[in-house]
């Protein structure tokens, strides 16, 4: 089964915002000078950021926003984030590789900005609905 | 400086417990874009059967701070954070984060290792809530780049 593919936006604003409500201000998030002094072509989303907007994928499949039991993602890029209004996109889509016998289904996850793959191994269990 | 990997195993004093506020996940609901209405509307979250606003899957992760804290604080450890990058991340949930939870979370160092000058630092932090029963477990794999 394939879950249908979202794209969310991101803007510099976004990690402005997501700096602000996660508490992680590291500079690479928000400062080209510090970004690109560090080797990174420009400012760069929080991978927790990607990893959220992926989770938000399965929360709206599901229409269950406690649905997720075990998720866990590896960074396999960073999703560079140029200061325009328009910003960058990351697209998620989803495939439901296994159920288990408890009836949770674990979904694989893949996550890519600009054509690339920005997250690896991506996986959610979600529970089983609740009856 | 490499990490010293006798750090393994190594725990750190729990953190000061955090009290969840539902404007603050309100506020990080918000900073994702999540529109779920159990986010931020007490009375929906109720009507799904929590006791409060629920907490979006990733929210545990701001949590975290003062245990990443304690091991770039400590001089041991060697951790040079500005040579990080974000390797993985996981989280096991035993029940979602709720509004009001008083969470406590105790940081683990599971695994130092290195690689062709390369570190690689997994800890893990376990949230219990005020009656000690276990909420979220994460893991966090740090990749600090050598010289």
């Amino acid at each position: 089964m394939q879950l249908p593919a979202r794209t969310y936006r991101v803007t510099r604003a976004d990690l402005v915002r997501y700096a602000g409500a996660s508490g992680d201000f590291n500079p690479i998030h928000w400062s080209d000078r510090v970004a690109t002094g560090v080797g990174l072509p420009g400012v760069i989303a929080h991978g927790m950021y990607t990893m959220a907007l992926a989770a938000r994928a399965v929360t709206e499949w599901t229409g269950d926003p406690a649905a997720i039991i075990e998720y866990r993602v590896r960074f396999a890029r960073p999703v560079v984030v140029p200061d325009t209004d328009d910003g960058t996109e990351v697209t998620v889509s989803g495939v439901l590789r296994s159920t288990t016998d408890e009836g949770h289904r674990i979904l694989d996850l893949t996550a890519t900005c600009q054509g690339d793959k920005v997250l690896s191994q991506a996986r959610a269990t979600v529970r089983a609905a609740q009856t | 400086m490499p990490l010293d990997p006798s750090y393994a195993g190594h725990t750190y004093p729990p953190a000061p417990p955090y009290l969840v506020g539902r404007e603050k996940i309100r506020e990080f609901a918000l900073a994702i874009g999540a529109a779920d209405p159990a986010y931020v509307d007490p009375e929906a979250a109720r009507k799904l059967g929590h006791p409060d606003v629920v907490a979006p899957p990733t929210f545990p992760i701001v949590l975290t701070a003062p245990g990443t804290q304690a091991m770039i604080d400590d001089p041991g450890l060697g951790l040079d954070f500005s040579r990080v990058v974000h390797g993985d991340q996981r989280f096991v949930y035993t029940r979602p984060v709720h509004g009001g939870d008083l969470i406590t979370c105790t940081t683990t160092i599971e695994q130092v290792t290195s690689r062709a000058g390369t570190d690689f630092l997994t800890s893990r932090t376990d949230m219990v809530d005020e009656t000690g029963g276990p909420v979220v477990t994460t893991w966090s794999m740090l990749v600090v780049r050598g010289d």
